[in-house]
């Protein structure tokens, strides 16, 4: 039988994710099918119904995975429930009746490149350990520079002047950095790239509005979580800043530690768990130059709730406007919509009126 | 003048009470507990966090409201890693910073537990000793005293709990965590109304410390909880041994979303009744199921006899 791989989608990541995967074994790399409202509607029928927001997101895709053929999953893990996603879902899987391979990123809660290898040697006995070193490597520098641009898209993109233009340099942007084999080539393709963006037309004012988004993980990267929340942002020409992405949470985070609880230290002593702390550095960073900030979350995620009243109280020290998004499976578009313009009429009097 | 040191009953109270106390009884503190809890204090706690904050924090700053003004110190102890590879909630992540920011003008004592910074328990009382001026062995030798206190009271508690095994009534196991069992507002009630149907009762946190390892490894390979891990381990050991399980969350509880769906998939051939304590204007709802379901477990009983 020919085995395929799938994985649940967050963001864009399906890009690096599939590279890797498909340099490091001999299976056909499928990427679960684009989240539509189907999947979650899927996912919500079989999690339990307490569950956060991303585990039924990631169960939909794992189904709609299995419906299209996969047999191999992959499942990684994080600070809070996260963690504990992939036992529950490969059980509710199984009672379903699918029959498929397994496969957790993380042990004990971390994620070890020994570890990482260990896994990869098992799919495919043949994999040498240069190759294996090679690709990572080379899925690094992916993750960071797609981050790197990503930056710079979410500057400019709300002063497109051509529609979409952005997005279909972006779409191009990812063919490229697939294409390589070796960093400098993958390296000289970012910088193009880079002063591509930097020159694609954009009709900017000096002073327009910005706007920091923080919170949760998964609702921050993932646009269909959050109701393309940064594209509605974008419409209202709107700059945005956001700190979450994968080159924070896999390689900076754990060197922050030390200046977070610097920064922070007039109101926490301790980590709050997950990104409860780097949510309060942030509100402290953001309230210094920016206009205002949404805070997005999946309903009842405990590090975020916890955090929640520490953020509103920097933000009411600070002065600096502050609205929170709490998304689950029903939550309504309009009613979003609504309070979202609301907030942005706030900033923009609060603008014009400095 | 003796200190007064406030110790509010909710939460962590269940787990450590008999530690804390005997601590700061060896070092002649006073000590000064909240009382139950009671619909006020919900009301108190409810006021200063956000709607979506788990029932049992919203009770815990109500007795920290409580507390404020009667005593020196309020007892805040902040955890983060008691075992290793091991977490807990990140609620008592946050414990500390959560009251310090939303409650003004207390003074918390506070110690920290966290393994994956080296940071014992032990370390953590001898430091707390030091905030209170006293040497770090006297703090030492109180801490030793308690230790050796909290495991003599567990394991009595152990051991009535396997006598209570051979009764020849319906048992029940009730599965949750202490600070939700024993809460007045919470599992309390549940325990009364079985008290009175002569059901006998076990409880998950009364299940041999040795035992718990092993046990959840055959439930749930993957669970990192500390506090968790003793409710599925207290399944599995008395599943074959209760006629029935009763399982009690308070909401939105990040833990029990999971673990819970997990354990009614996983063991099956025995009644499981899950009841989700959020608002208390619902309390009617859960006991009415309740009354339902040990109607059903009486009448499998009987048949059985028959």
């Amino acid at each position: 039988m020919n085995k395929i791989i799938s994985f649940p989608h967050i963001g864009n990541y399906y890009h690096p994710i599939k590279y890797l995967l498909e340099k490091l074994t001999s299976y056909q790399i499928e990427p679960s099918p684009p989240i539509t409202k189907k999947t979650l509607a899927l996912g919500e029928k079989y999690s339990p119904s307490d569950a956060c927001i991303p585990f039924k997101y990631n169960l939909g895709n794992f189904i709609e995975s299995l419906e299209a053929g996969s047999t191999i999953l992959f499942q990684a893990g994080g600070g809070c429930r996260y963690r504990y996603y992939a036992e529950v879902q490969e059980k509710i899987l199984r009672d379903l009746g699918y029959d498929f391979q397994f496969i957790k990123m993380i042990t004990k809660n971390r994620m070890s490149i020994k570890e990482v290898y260990h896994i990869f040697k098992e799919l495919n006995p043949k994999l040498s350990r240069i190759h294996f070193f090679h690709t990572f490597l080379y899925t690094f520098f992916y993750i960071v520079y797609m981050d790197k641009i990503d930056v710079i898209i979410r500057k400019r993109i709300g002063f497109e002047v051509e529609k979409d233009s952005f997005l279909k340099t972006q779409k191009k942007m990812f063919q490229d950095f697939s294409s390589h084999h070796s960093i400098i080539k993958l390296t000289l393709s970012y910088f193009k790239y880079k002063i591509k963006f930097k020159t694609l037309k954009i009709n900017k004012p000096k002073n327009c509005l910005k706007v920091g988004v923080i919170g949760e993980l998964y609702t921050s990267m993932e646009p269909f979580s959050s109701y393309f929340l940064e594209e509605k942002l974008a419409k209202f020409h709107i700059e945005i800043k956001r700190y979450t992405n994968m080159t924070y949470l896999l390689f900076v985070k754990r060197f922050m530690k030390k200046k977070m609880l610097r920064v922070t230290r007039k109101y926490c002593k301790y980590t709050l768990g997950a990104d409860g702390l780097d949510n309060v550095y942030r509100t402290i960073k953001l309230s210094k130059k920016y206009d205002g900030i949404i805070h997005t979350k999946p309903f009842g995620c405990t590090p975020e709730v916890g955090a929640i009243p520490i953020i509103k109280k920097v933000a009411s020290d600070k002065n600096i406007p502050i609205i929170f998004f709490s998304y689950d499976a029903n939550s309504s578009e309009e009613g979003i919509v609504t309070r979202l313009e609301a907030f942005y009429d706030l900033i923009k009097y609060r603008k014009e009126k400095k | 003048m003796r200190l007064k040191i406030g110790i509010p009953k909710s939460l962590l109270y269940y787990y450590y009470k008999d530690l804390w106390i005997n601590f700061f009884k060896y070092l002649d503190m006073e000590i000064i507990e909240s009382p139950n809890t009671n619909k006020e204090m919900l009301k108190e706690g409810e006021k200063l966090v956000d709607d979506e904050t788990c029932l049992s924090m919203k009770i815990y700053l109500g007795h920290i409201v409580y507390l404020k003004d009667k005593c020196d110190y309020i007892l805040v102890p902040r955890l983060f890693s008691v075992c290793k590879n091991e977490e807990v909630c990140t609620n008592f992540n946050a414990l500390y910073d959560i009251v310090n920011n939303v409650v003004s003008d207390i003074e918390i004592l506070n110690y920290n537990v966290d393994l994956t910074t080296k940071d014992s328990e032990l370390l953590g009382f001898l430091n707390m000793g030091k905030e209170l001026g006293i040497s770090y062995i006297k703090a030492y030798k109180a801490y030793k005293y308690a230790k050796e206190k909290e495991r003599d009271i567990r394991k009595s508690k152990e051991l009535t709990q396997e006598a209570n095994l051979e009764k020849d009534s319906i048992k029940i196991l009730l599965a949750a965590h202490p600070y939700n069992l024993y809460d007045d507002l919470i599992g309390k009630q549940v325990i009364r109304y079985l008290n009175e149907e002569n059901i006998t009762i076990l409880y998950s946190d009364r299940i041999k410390k040795e035992r718990i390892n092993e046990e959840c490894m055959e439930l749930s390979t993957d669970i990192h909880w500390t506090h968790s891990k003793e409710v599925v381990a207290s399944i599995n050991y008395y599943k074959d041994k209760v006629d029935g399980i009763i399982l009690m969350s308070s909401f939105p509880c990040g833990p029990d979303s999971l673990s819970n769906d997990l354990i009614s998939r996983k063991v099956k051939n025995l009644p499981i009744l899950t009841l989700m304590f959020e608002d208390l204007n619902s309390d009617i709802g859960l006991m009415t199921r309740l009354e339902s379901y040990i109607d059903i477990l009486k009448q499998k009983k009987e048949e059985s006899c028959e």
